[in-house]
């Protein structure tokens, strides 16, 4: 157990792993994501009362879900960084960061767009949907943080303390469509209750979100190799790596 | 300039013991404040400024002063405590004072809350005294007046609270101003929404208990808890240079 844990702060350890987890993260995410978003969208049944137009569902599910616990998992990241000094950690937040702040702003613009033909409007200023434009923001905050600080470690300590202090606003994302009276629909999927819908409806989106989660996975793991490679660059073993690819 | 008391060298003996220490640096920030009169009359004149550009710019009728009075007040408080943010550290960032600080036997997260407290006398306080002359000139009627006042006076050491962790974060950085309002804002929206949203539901007639009770709790939280990050934050930045 504690050897594993010393290897996984090796990033030299770290891009072998991910270079072998990669296809099946892939494969299999592109499989799930495929899979739920065509049966979705094309086979699922109608809305008695939104139609057509609550098939953005199978997108913005996933993107919204994924995009709150991007954030988590970068502030548990946070917390290896500040105890353990792990290097891994900070390469996994530099790595993510962007990849959460699209998956956000993908949530926000498919909500605006399910938004228009359901609730008449693109944009209210309603409580899940401000959460979610803080939590953009956070991650922009995030992001040139680690920007503005050149000393690596420094930088990977500072960006942690912020996310460690913005991951209040994450409780209150998840919870603010039942503490307050919103427009914005209670969660779909709850892990004590069966989802509201027939099972035609929540397979496909539990298949997206699932195939979503392992894609982030193949990608997080392709963005952490590229900053590996970066990082590393005067080491040994990156440049017998680049010497055997042939440059 | 006579040595400050904070930061006389003792021996372990004498030492001033953790509320004699912060006694002394909370003084002694209130001392090199009111050294620089100007440094303290800009974040207050900032927020005049601010406040008046309302009325000539969006609308200066009546119905619509009044009722947006109160946001305007808290937006304009809320800048003009993000500008002085930079303040609270830089200078003795720049002249080491601040290592001394950190060096102290006492706990830095006490130390951290005098100095944060003392932010909060120079900036905060005078603008929750300044608030009820602005809020008359904005049409507020007596309740929302004295609400704004009031949530103003929880409100804005909150506001010092989690603005110490972004200046203490970008201690030392370069354009540290603009970076410090980026992470600094969406950490203060919480506290805006709920202060705007006491004053009106006052205005309403709504009971407004709740409210208070919130943003009490959120004051709770913020100085039992932005301490420990602003402290973990300054030993970074001390480390960083």
């Amino acid at each position: 157990m504690w050897r594993f844990f010393h290897k996984l702060g090796s990033p030299k350890w770290f891009y072998g792993i991910a270079l072998q987890l990669r296809p099946w993260l892939l494969w299999v995410g592109l499989a799930l994501l495929l899979g739920g978003v065509v049966w979705g969208l094309a086979f699922a049944p109608k809305d008695y009362l939104q139609g057509n137009s609550y098939r953005i569902i199978y997108i913005h599910v996933p993107a919204a879900l994924l995009a709150q616990s991007v954030y988590v998992m970068m502030a548990v990241a946070g917390v290896v960084t500040l105890v353990w000094r792990m290097k891994l950690a900070d390469l996994f937040v530099r790595a993510v960061a962007p990849v959460g702040a699209v998956l956000t702003f993908l949530a926000l613009f498919t909500g605006a767009v399910w938004g228009k033909p359901t609730w008449g409007t693109w944009w209210i200023w309603d409580a899940r949907l401000t959460s979610m434009l803080i939590l953009l923001f956070l991650y922009f905050g995030v992001i040139a943080l680690g920007a503005a600080i050149s000393d690596e470690k420094s930088s990977a300590r500072a960006v942690a303390v912020l996310l460690l202090v913005g991951v209040v606003n994450i409780p209150i994302i998840k919870y603010s469509v039942e503490w307050w009276n919103t427009l914005h629909q209670p969660a779909t999927f709850k892990l004590t209750e069966k989802p509201a819908m027939p099972a035609e409806m929540w397979v496909p989106l539990l298949l997206s979100v699932l195939g979503l989660y392992l894609i982030f996975g193949w990608l997080a793991c392709l963005r952490m190799q590229t900053e590996i490679l970066q990082r590393e660059r005067r080491t040994r073993w990156v440049k017998e790596l680049v010497k055997e690819a042939g440059y | 300039m006579p040595a400050d008391p904070a930061m006389v060298v003792r021996s372990p003996e004498d030492s001033p013991g953790t509320f004699g220490a912060m006694r002394s640096l909370f003084l002694r920030d209130l001392r090199v404040a009111f050294r620089q009169k100007q440094d303290l009359l800009n974040p207050l004149l900032f927020f005049i400024m601010v406040v008046s550009l309302f009325p000539l710019g969006v609308s200066p009728e009546v119905s619509f002063l009044s009722r947006a009075g109160s946001g305007i007040l808290w937006v304009a408080a809320l800048l003009s405590v993000l500008l002085s943010l930079d303040h609270l550290f830089r200078h003795d960032y720049d002249d080491g004072t601040l290592e001394q600080l950190v060096l102290q036997p006492q706990s830095l997260f006490l130390l951290v809350l005098a100095k944060t407290l003392a932010h909060w006398v120079v900036t905060g306080l005078p603008l929750v005294l300044l608030s009820p002359v602005l809020g008359v000139m904005v049409h507020l009627e007596g309740n929302s007046l004295g609400m704004l006042c009031l949530t103003l006076l929880i409100g804005t050491p909150v506001l010092s609270l989690i603005g110490s962790i972004g200046a203490a974060l970008t201690l030392g950085l370069r354009s540290a101003g603009v970076l410090l309002s980026l992470l600094i804002i969406p950490l203060y929206i919480p506290v805006l929404i709920f202060g705007t949203g006491t004053v009106a539901a006052a205005a309403e007639g709504a009971p407004v208990g709740a409210y208070i009770a919130l943003m009490g709790a959120f004051l709770v939280l913020a100085v039992t808890l932005a301490p420990f990050a602003t402290a973990a934050a300054l030993r970074i930045s001390l480390s960083n240079s």
